[in-house]
């Protein structure tokens, strides 16, 4: 009985997770400039990976499997805003401009 | 006084997370285990790595209030900009501001930017000057931040002094 | 359950690296790489689960820090074209 109730919940988990990476990933190739699909990697980035690593924690149940795979989420929850952070910022200062819609404006402040 | 807290603390996560990473659990492997743990913190002092902005406990449990009301904000405008994504219309308006960051420590600061960064829509693309440079992919999730909820609620945390 | 899991990762992974060739700028192909990454961090732990082989996720742990270290090396590469430089304060508030 407990075995079903773990294995819908996981399923759920881990089905929905699956359905958020490939609409990042769909963001990605829709996305038209590199800032708005930076979006949509964080999708996959975030909820993505959190729900299929929630999903197998809950597969394995209360072992070190499940801690390490909470290690991994942490380790990319810390590591991924970092990484954007520099990615964007780098983009930004090298000069790539981003695509604001139809009408030209210059919005940001310069720095 | 506090550098000596700082290093007790950081061994201490280090040999749970070699324990937990390891699932050894036999007295000679664990001395080995003590032992690395002993030799990192003192490179990490060496590199004068341990202090409250490596290491910041002095944050205590109100960073783990703040954790669960951002994952709470994280599901949410994830589930809002994966509509917009498949929307066949795709409805985004792209808009890039400046927005303050109250805090008054650099750590402070980093918490709340990188908060922006992890709530998909909103993307922090320069820290200068006490504000930061938000990308946001619709009108929406722009007016979210410039409300300013994320920003005292990160003060709130009081990440401790200028420095 | 973990094979629908698979295949959904890899679809991501296909479409990562699509981004990845298409460019057009260097900045989204070092974003598609990075999400390329991250998809095989999740892809190798799911693997463990699929062949029952869990020792997999120490693999999946070491790959998340591989991943986020190799995009900062080559971000840093391609702001000063050298990765020996010491990037301070100074030089990004200046450019």
């Amino acid at each position: 009985m407990i075995g079903i109730v773990v294995d819908i919940v996981s399923w759920v988990l881990i089905l929905t997770g699956s359905a958020f990476a490939i609409i990042g990933g769909v963001g990605m190739i829709r996305l038209p400039d590199f800032y708005t699909r930076m979006h949509g990697a964080g999708i996959t980035d975030t909820l993505g990976a959190g729900l299929i690593l929630a999903g197998l924690a809950v597969q394995a149940g209360f072992t070190l499997a499940t801690v390490k795979l909470l290690l991994i989420l942490v380790f990319l929850l810390y590591t991924s805003p970092t990484s954007s952070y520099a990615l964007a910022n780098s983009a930004y200062t090298g000069g790539l401009q981003p695509w604001l819609g139809k009408k030209e404006d210059g919005s940001s402040k310069s720095s | 006084m506090a550098a000596v807290l700082h290093a007790i603390s950081l061994g201490l996560v280090l040999f749970a997370t070699w324990l937990l990473l390891s699932g050894f659990f036999e007295p000679l492997l664990i001395t080995f285990g003590v032992a690395t743990c002993v030799i990192v913190v003192w490179i990490a002092r060496r590199m004068d790595l341990v202090d409250h902005e490596g290491h910041p406990i002095h944050l205590g449990p109100r960073i783990f209030v703040y954790w669960l009301w951002l994952i709470g904000e994280i599901v949410k405008s994830n589930i809002d900009v994966a509509k917009r994504i498949i929307d066949p219309r795709l409805p985004i308006k792209p808009t890039l501001f400046w927005t303050k960051a109250s805090q008054q420590s650099e750590l402070g600061q980093v918490i709340y930017a990188n908060s922006i960064t992890l709530t998909p829509g909103t993307i922090s693309v320069r820290v200068a000057d006490g504000s930061v440079l938000v990308h946001a992919l619709s009108a929406e999730s722009a007016a979210g931040i410039a409300q300013g909820d994320m920003d005292r609620r990160v003060s709130a945390l009081k990440c401790g002094g200028p420095d | 359950m973990f094979v629908a899991a698979t295949l959904a990762i890899l679809i991501t992974m296909a479409l990562a690296l699509t981004r990845a060739l298409l460019g057009p700028t260097i900045y989204d192909r070092v974003l598609a790489v990075n999400a390329f990454g991250t998809k095989t961090v999740l892809l190798i732990a799911v693997l463990g689960f699929l062949t029952g082989r869990p020792d997999f996720l120490d693999i999946s742990l070491v790959y998340a820090l591989i991943n986020f270290i190799g995009t900062i090396a080559v971000l840093k590469f391609l702001k000063f074209g050298d990765l020996g430089t010491p990037g301070s304060e100074n030089s990004e508030a200046d450019d």
